[in-house]
């Protein structure tokens, strides 16, 4: 191999090294920011009660749907429901069609913004088509609580969860 | 009797993987022609014992022999015909049956369309293809056996999700592990070679075809499921960044990148050690696809504390199989050969910038994807990475994608001429910006993205078909190029490569376009409305007549009438159900859709109100015109067709030319 066909070969791959180094630096910003700006946590309702969560700040609440607690508003079209651990409770609204599987005393996960007088606002309300499903989240937001009921609740086994996002349906609100 | 036959064949099958694992490699260490020859007929054995497994297991479903634990779990006597048999492949066990099934016929495939490899290197990805099965096998016949019996023997089956009962998902996984395993012919391939400490275009044309099989299968699974989503859970969603939807849609970006770097390889004898890198990788995500899923691991890390024993071998597995051969890449890749030199600003060089590019938003998906496993290992904080993130990092990456690949088909190999190819481009990229402008005019209060969207599909689209007017020179009809009958010839004889591409980028341009569309300019309109009602979205008036109650086989079902009208003439009458399925029971929302090439209007009902103020004869719909949706599928189906005809290059049919020559002739390989 020739001297200039070396330095060629060299030179070639300080191209690539550094076009590579940018796209990397410039997926590294993005990630960062795109983490920062879009993670959502997720709590329980006595997490909610208990930490001074910043107002507008998006979250997942998560619980079961406490007994007696649903009704709907005036407008007939907003949905009122207080989302329960056992320990404590958060009111909720949510305007918009309810998942199929949506009872009280059922496992709910729903995402919002808390509202200054701690009425939780819903715009999207996540429910597993399962009937006897139990969100993850929600299950150990009742240990949390100390209000688990132990795990013949199901959380469902590896053998029966299904291919796709199956059965998790995301209903946004308005 | 049948179940424990299929049973026992997948045991022997399992034999015969252990053989064919064992020997050839040996045989080929040694030059053994009698040891390297045990694979093929290993390969064809352990397929017809697959089969026998398989149907004997699918036999179970048909007849519901509810003995067998699996068809309990996952079956009901009163299910249709179609879905016991797909409920087949619809829980864990069964898709790892249809998983080995289908590595057994690429295997045998492999083994019978691949007369004219060399024997050593023939045995040595046959004997990589067992070990791989071998792991399956094992897995499956130690963890998740699907003939198990159950005593007492219920009488009736738990049923399966309702959700799943349906054409789309049928055949939606069937499709993805065609997919997934196709790219462990790749891997196979890659590891060979690195073995035998070689690679060259040869190489590259023997796995281009594996390749694009794969690619055109997980192209076709995927799509499947999105429309799946899209027409089933009933808000009109057909991508959802989910963990499940991710590890799919992962093993397809690296797919595409292996496609277009082993054509590097194929034609300049170049980018050799990346593209088995990327072979090697492309196989890791199918695993990690395949094993994540549906172990449960991607939502939960507690799944393996739930079930330590296929956690810990799905574990190890995955350390042998992919810590192995990259270890072995480690070792043996620094002896491939360097292959030719090219300037940055060439065919290559767009090529290496579309690795680049995949490989690096491939990375941002996964990190996405196990960001919240991660940190609810670390922390205990339990968070969701939801579209915002995805859309915020992958949308950016395939911007500079999108431009390159209209350029990259004007470039030529080696070096290419910028002057020369802006002066092709020139009228395409003004044209782009002008759609671009327009839609900014027009769209002043609309998303940013939109503008980018239609100024990028515009921009491949025109593009993309510059490009192959240009390869048959149609506008050169003078007689020193053969007139009107020259250019007929030149469409004949355009290589199937080009069709192939161009079908592939045209069909990515009109899928930006319909993504673009129907995202930034979505009407939706909810409601509770009493018959008689009108509602109106986008142009179109929807009437609610009411609502009557149905039959179907396994569910009842309340039917929604809404007449369509557009200008008072009508366009359809929608008729959206909501449905109580008996076994398990369970309620699903049907949305009715009518596809127009302009856009799909949907409609979904709800319940009635019976509770609060609103009482009576009163029903939440919820209804959507999306603009240009029907051109997403017609996108996606137009990237199968291009690989498709891809498939039929001759190039890729004649797999050794050296042996064209040679005494077994150029015929085989079809």
């Amino acid at each position: 191999m020739s001297l200039s066909s070396v330095s060629a070969r060299k030179r070639r791959r300080l191209y690539m090294v550094v076009g590579g180094l940018a796209v990397l630096g410039v997926a590294v910003a993005l990630v960062l920011t795109a983490l920062e700006e879009n993670i959502v946590f997720f709590y329980g309702p006595s997490e909610v009660k208990e930490k001074q969560l910043p107002m507008g700040q998006r979250f997942r609440l998560g619980g079961l749907v406490e007994d007696g607690s649903y009704k709907m508003l005036p407008d007939g079209i907003t949905h009122a429901f207080a989302i329960t651990d056992g320990a404590e409770a958060v009111q909720v609204y949510y305007k918009g069609l309810l998942p199929d599987l949506f009872r009280e005393g059922q496992g709910v996960v729903t995402e919002g913004t808390l509202r200054p007088d701690e009425v939780f606002m819903a715009t999207e309300v996540l429910a597993k088509h399962d009937e006897n499903y139990m969100p993850k989240e929600v299950a150990e937001a009742l240990k949390k609580a100390g209000t688990w009921q132990g795990d013949g609740h199901g959380v469902s086994g590896s053998g029966d969860t299904p291919e796709k996002g199956e059965g998790e349906a995301v209903f946004k609100g308005q | 009797m049948t179940v424990e036959i299929g049973h026992f064949s997948l045991i022997l099958a399992f034999a015969l993987a252990v053989i064919q694992g064992s020997l050839p490699l040996w045989g080929a260490v040694r030059s053994d022609r009698r040891l390297m020859t045990v694979a093929s007929g290993a390969a064809i054995g352990q397929l017809l014992f697959v089969v026998i497994s398989f149907l004997c297991l699918m036999n179970a479903y048909i007849v519901s022999d509810f003995s067998v634990l699996n068809v309990v779990a996952n079956s009901h006597s009163q299910k249709p015909l179609l879905y016991k048999i797909s409920g087949v492949w619809g829980n864990h066990e069964g898709s790892l049956l249809l998983w080995v099934l289908i590595l057994a016929l690429f295997g045998a495939a492999v083994d019978l369309w691949g007369r004219n490899l060399p024997l050593s290197f023939k045995a040595r990805v046959l004997g990589v293809q067992a070990l791989i099965a071998t792991g399956f096998y094992l897995f499956i016949l130690l963890t998740s056996n699907p003939f198990e019996r159950v005593f007492p023997v219920p009488l009736e089956g738990r049923g399966l999700n309702p959700l799943l009962q349906d054409p789309g998902l049928a055949f939606h996984p069937p499709f993805l592990y065609l997919g997934y395993v196709g790219l462990s012919i790749a891997f196979s391939f890659a590891v060979a070679a690195l073995i035998e400490g070689r690679v060259d275009p040869v190489w590259a044309r023997w796995v281009r075809p594996w390749t694009l099989a794969a690619w055109v299968f997980l192209t076709i699974g995927i799509a499947l499921g999105s429309w799946w989503a899209y027409y089933e859970l009933g808000w009109g969603g057909w991508w959802f960044w989910d963990p499940v939807e991710n590890a799919s849609f992962m093993p397809w970006l690296v797919a595409t990148a292996l496609l277009h770097s082993a054509i590097v390889v194929e034609k300049r004898d170049s980018l050799k050690s990346w593209t088995v890198l990327l072979a090697i990788i492309a196989f890791s995500f199918s695993l990690l696809g395949t094993f994540l899923v549906r172990s449960g691991v991607l939502t939960s890390v507690h799944a393996f504390a739930t079930d330590p024993e296929r956690g810990v071998f799905i574990l190890i597995f995955l350390c042998l199989v992919i810590g192995g051969s990259l270890t072995l890449y480690a070792l043996k890749s620094g002896q491939l050969q360097p292959g030719g030199l090219f300037a940055p600003f060439s065919r290559e060089g767009a090529l290496v910038f579309n690795n680049l590019l995949l490989s690096v938003s491939t990375a941002t998906v996964l990190l996405g994807t196990l960001y919240p496993l991660f940190l609810d290992a670390v922390t205990g904080d339990k968070v969701s990475v939801g579209p915002p993130y995805f859309n915020g990092t992958f949308i950016p990456l395939m911007i500079p994608l999108v431009i390159a690949m209209g350029v990259a088909p004007h470039l030529s190999w080696k070096r290419a001429d910028v002057g020369a190819v802006w002066g092709r481009l020139r009228v395409v990229s003004v044209l782009s910006v002008i759609a671009a402008l327009v839609t900014a005019y027009l769209n002043s209060k609309g998303p940013v993205m939109a503008v980018a969207g239609v100024g990028l599909g515009v921009w491949l689209l025109l593009a993309t078909l510059q490009d192959f007017f240009a390869k048959l020179r149609l506008t050169s009809l003078r007689a020193e190029s053969g007139g009107l009958q020259g250019a007929a010839k030149r469409v004949r004889h355009l290589p199937k490569s080009v069709w192939g591409m161009t079908f592939a980028h045209g069909g990515m341009a009109i899928l930006i376009l319909g993504v673009t569309a129907s995202s930034s300019w979505q009407t939706e309109v909810l409601d509770i409305v009493k018959p008689g009602d009108v509602l109106h979205v986008a142009g179109y008036d929807f009437t609610f007549t009411g609502v009557e109650p149905v039959a179907g086989p396994n569910y009842t079902a309340l039917r929604g009438h809404i007449q369509v009208t557009k200008n008072g003439v009508a366009v359809k009458a929608l008729q959206p159900e909501s449905r109580t399925y008996f076994n398990p029971p369970m309620e699903t929302t049907e949305a009715a859709i009518h596809s127009m090439p302009g856009g799909d209007l949907f409609a979904v009902v709800g319940e009635r109100q019976t509770r609060g103020e609103a009482e009576g004869d009163r029903w939440a719909v919820r209804l959507y015109h999306k603009p240009l949706l029907p051109w997403l599928w017609a996108g996606a189906a137009l990237m199968v067709l291009g690989g498709l005809v891809s498939l039929t290059d001759r190039r890729l049919r004649v797999g050794a030319p050296k042996k064209r020559m040679g005494h077994h002739g150029g015929t085989n390989a079809h």
